[in-house]
Parts: C-alpha cells; structure tokens; sequence
C-alpha cells in the first residue's frame, strides 16, 4: 500500500483542491471503489474517495480533526473584566480582578519597578536563557524575603528554591511533584479558594477535597470546622494555606489560630501547602505578612511556598513568583530542586528573565528595598481607607443592625460581601458594579470617591433582593 | 518512580512526630543532556575551551547578542504604562505579527481568522500546549517524531502523557535524509506527526521543496497531523520566508499546527516568546480551540509573559525595525554558514580522510557531526570541547578565532584508524 502511494503522481495543482474549496466542503468528490488506499473507518468524515481516472486516492476532506471541539468554561474572574469593558454605563465599576489601581481608578506601575527598569536598561544586560531553575540573584532574595535572611533554613540551605510563572506556574510544579512522589496523596484546599487552585490540581491529576472555611452566619472564619476536617484528613495530606490575605474571603486566621493550625497539622502528619500571593498587601509589612509560614518553618516542620510577586510588586504581567520548599536537609532540598527542573524543562524550559531582572534589582537593593516598603505601606494603606469608608458609609445607610464590620476585620485586597448569587447579579444588573457571583469584591478597584455608590448598591442588594 | 505509601512513611517517622524525612524517597534528578553540557563547560577553567553546547547564537567574538532591531524595540517600549490592563491586547497583536511570518502575511488563513493562535513559553511552551491539547482531544492518539529529534521534545509529549513513536529521518551513513524510509514508515491512518519545518535539530539535515510535496501528499493520502516546530525561521537559508517553505503542506488542505519560537531569531532567549497556532475550519472553531488552549495555559501559568511579546510586536509592526531585523538574521545565518565553510575547509586541509561533507551540506545551528561518544568525551576531557554526546554541535559557538583549534581537535579524534597516507600536519593556530 505504501509503494502504491510513492507512484503517484502528486505534483500537479489540479490534483489537489484548493484549501478554500475544500474547506466549503461543497465539491463533490467522485466515488470509487477502488481499494487501493483503505482507510480504516470508511465512514470517518475526514475521508472521502476522490477518483484520478485509474488512480483513486483517498484525499481528506477539509474538516479539521478537532471539530468536536467545545468552548472551554470561561474564566469566571477574568469573564468579569470582560463584561465590565462591554458596560457603556457611566456609573460602572469592576471590583472583579485581584489587580491593584489607584485612586483614579488607573493601574499602577511601582516607581522602584520603573529604576530597576531603566537600570536594566542603561546596563543593556544580554537575553541569554536563565537556567532551568531561574535567576540566582531572584532565587536568593526571593526566599529570603519571604523566611527572613537569618532564618536557619537559609543558612542551612534546606530551601529548594525554583522560580516559577508566578504563583499559578509555581503551584503547578508543586502539584506536579506531588503527583509524581506521592501518587495518591490529597491536597486539602479552603471552601472557598480562589477558582484556579482547583483547575490546577486537576490538570495535574492530584486529587483535592475541601476544608471547612468561610462562616456565611458569621462571615468570618469556622476554625472549628477547618480543625476538624484537616484532623478527619488521611495522615500525610498536603493542605494548602493562604499565608496571608485569604482570597477571595479576605479571612486570616488570628496568630493564635495559626498555632492550633500547626498543632494539628503537626499531629497528623500533613504537609503545610502555603499560598503566598499577597506579602505586604495584608498589613502593610512585609515581614508580618509572612509570619504564618515563619512559624511552621520555625517548629522544623518541611513545607512548600508558593509566591507570587504580580500583586505586591505589580508586575502581574511579567509573571514572577517562586516555589520554595523546605526540606529537613539541605542533601534532600538539592535533590527537590533537581526534581523541580525536571518539571520546569517539559514545560517551559526555563523562566522569564524581565521580572526576575526586576525583582532581583528592587529586593537586592538596600536604598530600592525601602523604597518599595513604603510603597507597600501606601498600597496597602489605600485599601484599608477603602475600607474604612466603606463601612462608614454602610454604617450610616444601614439602621437594621446589621453587622458591616467584617469589612474592616477582613484582610488584603478582597472582601468576601456574604452577598449570594442573586444578590450579585443585582449588583451588575441594576448597579453595574461587576464582581464574582461568590460574592467576593476587590477593594484595590475601590475609590474612596466611588464609597458612597457601592454602599448604596451593597445595602439595596441585600435588603432587598434575596 | 517510587510508589510512596501511607503505611511506610508512618513506620519511619520519628516518636516526636515532627514532621521531616518526607522528600526521603526523592533522588537526584539526571541533569538535562543539553544544559549539562554547559555546565560543564562553565566549570573548565582551560582558555582553550568551546562551547558547541546549547544552540544558541554568538558572535565571531563568542559573546552573546542582542540584536539592534531589540534594543531599539526595548528604548522604545522603555516606561509602558499599564501594561498589566493591555496584555491580552499586546498578546493579541503579537499573536497577529507571528502567525504572518509563518503563514505568509497574505494567507487566506490569517486574513480570514481560521486559526487559533495563542502566545506560548517559546517552542517549548508551544509545544506543551498542544501535547496538552492533542491529549485533551485524542486521548488514545500517539505522536510521531523524526529519528534523532531534540531531546525535550521526547519529555514534552511524555510528561503530557502521550505515548510517542519514531519515524526514520536520519541516514547515518550519508548523514543526509533517509528519505526512501521516511515514506515508507507506516504509521496508522490519522496519526500526529512533528515535524521540523527548517533546520532540523539535531541533524540539520532539511528536505528538500520536492520533498516536502511529497510527504504532503502522502500526509493527505494518509490523513496524518503535522505539527511543526518552527524554532528556527530564518537562520536556516538566511531568508524567512524560505524557511516557511515547507508549510506549503496547505496547498494542499492541511489543517496544521504550529510552534514558533522567537528565541534564537530574534534572540530572545530569556523572555520565553513563542506561538502556537492551530489551523481551524472557520473562524468560529478557531474561537472554541483557542478557549481550550487558554484553559490548558491558565492552570499551568496563568497566562504568558508580556515583555517579549511586546518587543516582538513592535519589531514586526514597524516597517524600520521589521527590515533591520531581516537583515540582522540574515547577517546571524551567514555567519554560520562561513563557520561551516571554514571548519570543513581546515578539516579537509589536515589530510582528514573523513568526508566531512555534511558539515557544509547541513543546515542552521547545527551540524551532526558523526562523532561518536568516545570521541565527544575525548574532545571533552583532552581538548575542553563540548557538545552533546549524539555529536551535535552547535556551530554558533565556532568562531574565526577557535575554527583552527576546533578542526585540530576533531582531527586529533578521528584519525586514530585511517590510512596515514599524508604526513599529519596542523594547521597554524
């Protein structure tokens, strides 16, 4: 059958239709029943059998093999963006994605992001590929802002540190490793998270279930529930933590809490998975905002960090972050790292090197370094203003004794409202303030000026739409 | 990979319950064939030493580039503001500028939307993507690589859980195309395919245009995918659209796909840009592929890095920039080319009874040398050469100044067992 298709002869334009009648699937193609080329499933739409005279040849028609494709769900954070952008309506406001904006509702690039670039600039570094495992200067700082520079799992090397695309891309080689070295191990993952922690466990095939989390009576935290569902857990679990600035519920844990965390966790032999996307965004401090994962690492125990730095240094789209894990050896963490890259390699080869350049340049940087700690204070500090007047303004509206206070005890650049589905979609409906249909809003898209507008829309959806 | 178990881990598990020892069972990874190389280069302190390692481009100095039309593309792109609410709409736009290169800017396909492209971590990206993708939607399929291919393509498509297959390409003995068996490889109907479009890595070793018809139509006869992976656009003749000859395969009704990489043409390396594109029926299927592959991308990164895309763009958007990066590929292809022309040339001059025709006959970064492990590793460990131990080198990293050294050395381990019939001379250094 091969030979028989080496004979013939196929230079001819003629002999082959144009892309574009094929495509209209319209031309009609002879039959014949020659067998000279058998496809196996004759009734395949991809095959029809086109006569050459003597020769027939099966010739496939033009329909893509990858017809039966469907549209993938959309995103339902990003899908917010959309609908805001396609909303002509003066008074319109998206609190939908975790993007930080100022005042006037703009983005916000760092002024010592824009040094380090124009640093980077004036030095015209080259653009050779990082090796696998990313940039050592941003490797070395990046676990070091996040542990303390004397911690002792730094001095004794037994931080496995890879940059990754930022948290997403970072949380992905975890689950990869889990998925590899411990086949069968659960992750644990808060009720709510944020929606891509799931697409990410289930891409890479590690089975997840849910811990107890949110409290709607009482919107805060049901740490009994979470203690008793991490306890009910299989010995030697990963559960997966958010170190600080719970998204999307705005719900830490109190330092207290984190203890009894740790105990049990302790007890039960599980893996602490942290997730930390927002150092310095919770309160403003860069080293009070990592004191949960400092605490674990501090009691010996190993776990994995995920970081990000799209949110706190605002390089969102250069996709920065790291996962870090601490091992109890610096041999074992070696031979993590070694794991991670083989991970890293398949995928993408090796990271980005802009945002790295960047971060390496601003936390490396002793006068940048401050620098950016006082811009964190301002962007943090602009939240908790938002805040506060939100709550004022609800407070002023609302005589029903309803509790708002959740707003201020709440952490970072969300708030989960404890508004339901209904009462979310009359806020894009009728208010047009855009926000995700869980209920959660971004204060970092909150102007002080537009307080007033959302108390009015928070206090008409919940009283009167159920 | 060792099976990990609950009842074993609690057995070794210390009284006091702490918990360490869990990456126990973790071994050493084996370090990456290709970067290996480099590392081991980095760490040899002989002044002598070459590189011919990773395929990557350097100039006749041995120094990393970074091309004019890129620095010119960064001053200008120097302070953007908000880039993070306009990267969907810079993806966009690089997605455009990268699919014309490969498509032709006047394709009916482009200008008609019928593709899906989505920006991609460079070819490796690319490719990851669509192994994803191919398994997403043909679980049961294969994939068909040309024997030798690049290394990682074999983790990409293992590590998306696609079993793969070979196909003959390479003739050890004419170190050329094994073309006869290539056709004649039979594969089931309706199976996926990648192919190397231009400069074939590791061999270099291209089809020619006739060729390249041939194997459409047996791909049409046959209903086989192509994929292609374009890494090298330009730095195979010199010429881009030449180097996109053999996407000719949708004259004939192919519906293909594509990754391209911007990392050695527009060297790029670091920023990680590339393309993958999917060939669809209509513009509306383009619309649900592309939310497929968006879906794969967004859990395994989110989304893509802006900063060389945006340089990519606003090279390839500015009619300027665009033509001086024409020419600075052009300029980076020739030099190659002289390097193949001198190293073969100071080969010949020693009396080397090799026939080192394929150093000349072969095609963009590399050239398959034909060397075997020993000798790789004796150019190694005697001469402070390296290379990969299939005998690929990467010719960016010869220079006027190391072409002598290099053709002594290549000499030095390959004429153990000729005929001595001339006197073995050196050539000056």
């Amino acid at each position: 059958m091969a030979s028989t298709m080496l004979s013939l002869p196929c230079t001819s334009s003629s002999a082959s239709l144009s892309m574009h009648q094929l495509n209209k699937g319209k031309v009609k193609l002879g039959s014949s029943d020659s067998s000279i080329c058998i496809n196996n499933d004759r009734n395949s739409p991809f095959t029809k059998i086109k006569s050459f005279g003597r020769i027939s040849m099966t010739v496939a028609t033009n329909v893509s093999r990858f017809e039966g494709v469907t549209m993938a769900p959309p995103d339902p954070i990003l899908g917010v963006s959309e609908a805001f952008k396609a909303d002509t309506h003066e008074m319109k406001l998206n609190l939908g994605v975790g993007a930080y904006r100022t005042e006037e509702l703009q983005p916000y690039v760092l002024k010592v992001v824009k040094k380090a670039e124009n640093l980077m600039l004036e030095r015209g570094e080259n653009k050779e590929y990082l090796p696998i495992e990313g940039l050592a200067a941003f490797n070395k700082v990046t676990a070091e802002l996040l542990f303390g520079t004397d911690n002792p799992v730094i001095q004794k090397q037994r931080v496995a540190t890879v940059q990754g695309l930022s948290g997403t891309g970072s949380l992905r080689l975890a689950a990869a490793l889990i998925e590899r070295y411990f086949p069968g191990a659960k992750v644990l993952i808060s009720s709510p998270t944020w929606g891509n922690h799931k697409n990410i466990f289930n891409d890479a095939r590690v089975p997840w279930s849910e811990y107890r989390y949110y409290d709607p009576k009482t919107v805060g935290l049901d740490f009994e529930g979470m203690i008793a569902d991490i306890k009910a857990a299989p010995e030697g679990s990963f559960v997966l933590l958010h170190g600080c600035a719970h998204n999307p519920t705005g719900i830490d844990p109190t330092p207290e809490q984190w203890k009894q965390i740790a105990d049990v966790i302790q007890e039960k032999n599980h893996i602490p998975f942290f997730d930390v996307a927002y150092q310095g965004f919770a309160s403003g401090s860069l080293d009070e905002d990592a004191a949960s994962v400092r605490l674990f690492a501090a009691r010996g125990i190993e776990l994995l960090v995920a970081q990000s730095y799209s949110k706190n240094l605002g390089l969102y789209s250069e996709r920065i972050g790291a996962m870090n894990i601490v091992c109890s050896s610096a041999d074992a963490a070696a031979r993590v790292k070694s794991q991670l890259k083989r991970i890293a390699r398949p995928m993408y080869s090796n990271p980005p090197i802009h945002g790295a350049r960047i971060v390496a340049n601003v936390v490396g940087d002793p006068g940048l370094f401050s620098e950016w700690k006082a811009e964190m204070e301002m962007m943090a500090g602009r939240i908790k203003n938002v805040r506060q007047k939100l709550f004022d303004s609800l407070s002023a509206k609302d005589k029903s004794g309803k509790d708002w206070s959740f707003i201020l005890k709440q952490i970072g650049m969300f708030s989960f409202t404890g508004l339901n589905k209904a009462q979310s979609d009359n806020m894009t409906n009728k208010w047009h303030v855009y926000m995700t249909k869980d209920g959660r809003i971004s204060l970092a898209g909150l102007s002080l000026a537009k307080c007033e507008y959302l108390a009015d829309a928070i206090f008409d959806s919940y009283h009167n739409v159920s | 990979m060792w099976r990990y178990t609950m009842i074993t881990r609690r057995c070794f598990m210390s009284t006091s319950s702490r918990a360490v020892g869990w990456w126990d069972h973790v071994g050493v990874a084996p370090k990456d064939p290709i970067n290996g190389v480099t590392e081991a280069f980095l760490v040899d302190c002989s002044p002598n030493k070459i590189n011919l390692g990773v395929g990557a481009y350097r100039d006749d100095e041995g120094k990393p580039v970074v091309l004019q039309c890129v620095r010119e593309a960064e001053a200008k792109i120097a302070g953007s503001e908000f880039l993070e609410s306009i990267s969907s709409a810079v993806s966009s736009k690089f997605v455009e500028e990268s699919v014309k290169l490969v498509y032709g800017k006047d394709s009916d396909v482009v200008n008609e939307g019928r593709f899906s492209g989505i920006q991609a971590l460079s070819g490796t990206g690319a490719c990851r993507l669509f192994a994803e993708f191919q398994r997403r939607f043909y679980p049961k399929s294969r994939i068909y690589f040309p024997h030798p291919t690049w290394s990682n393509h074999h983790n990409i498509w293992r590590d998306a859980q696609i079993p793969e297959s070979t196909f003959h390409y390479y003739h050890p003995n004419s170190k050329g195309l094994n073309f006869a068996a290539l056709m004649s490889d039979n594969a089931p109907d309706g199976s996926f395919f990648l192919l190397h479009p231009c400069a074939h890595n590791p061999t270099g070793v291209d089809p020619t245009e006739e060729q390249w018809r041939e194997i459409s139509c047996q791909f049409k006869a046959k209903n086989h995918f192509p994929f292609f992976d374009m890494a090298y656009q330009g730095l195979a003749s010199g010429d881009l659209d030449s180097d996109a000859q053999a996407i000719i395969f949708l004259e004939d009704g192919h519906l293909i796909g594509c990754a391209q990489s911007f990392a050695k043409n527009m060297g790029l390396y670091g920023h990680r840009v590339g393309c993958l594109s999917v060939l669809c029926n209509d513009a509306k299927q383009a619309v649900a592929i592309k939310s497929q592959l968006q879906h794969i991308a967004r859990a395994m990164y989110g989304g893509p890095p802006i900063h060389g895309a945006l340089l990519v763009s606003t090279i390839l958007s500015d009619l300027d920039k665009k033509a001086l990066w024409v020419k600075e590929v052009k300029t980076m292809a020739s030099r190659i080319q002289k390097m193949r022309g001198s190293l073969r040339a100071c080969l010949e001059e020693l009396g080397s009874f090799v026939n080192w025709e394929h150093i000349t006959n072969q095609v963009g970064l590399f050239c398959f040398s034909g060397l075997t492990a020993d000798q790789v590793d004796r150019l190694a460990t005697e001469f402070h050469i390296y290379m990969t131990r299939d005998g690929r080198m990467s010719m960016a990293g010869v220079t006027t100044g190391n072409v002598s050294y290099l053709a002594n050395s290549i000499h030095e381990v390959t004429v153990f067992g000729q005929e001595a019939k001339s006197p073995r001379r050196r050539i000056g250094i």
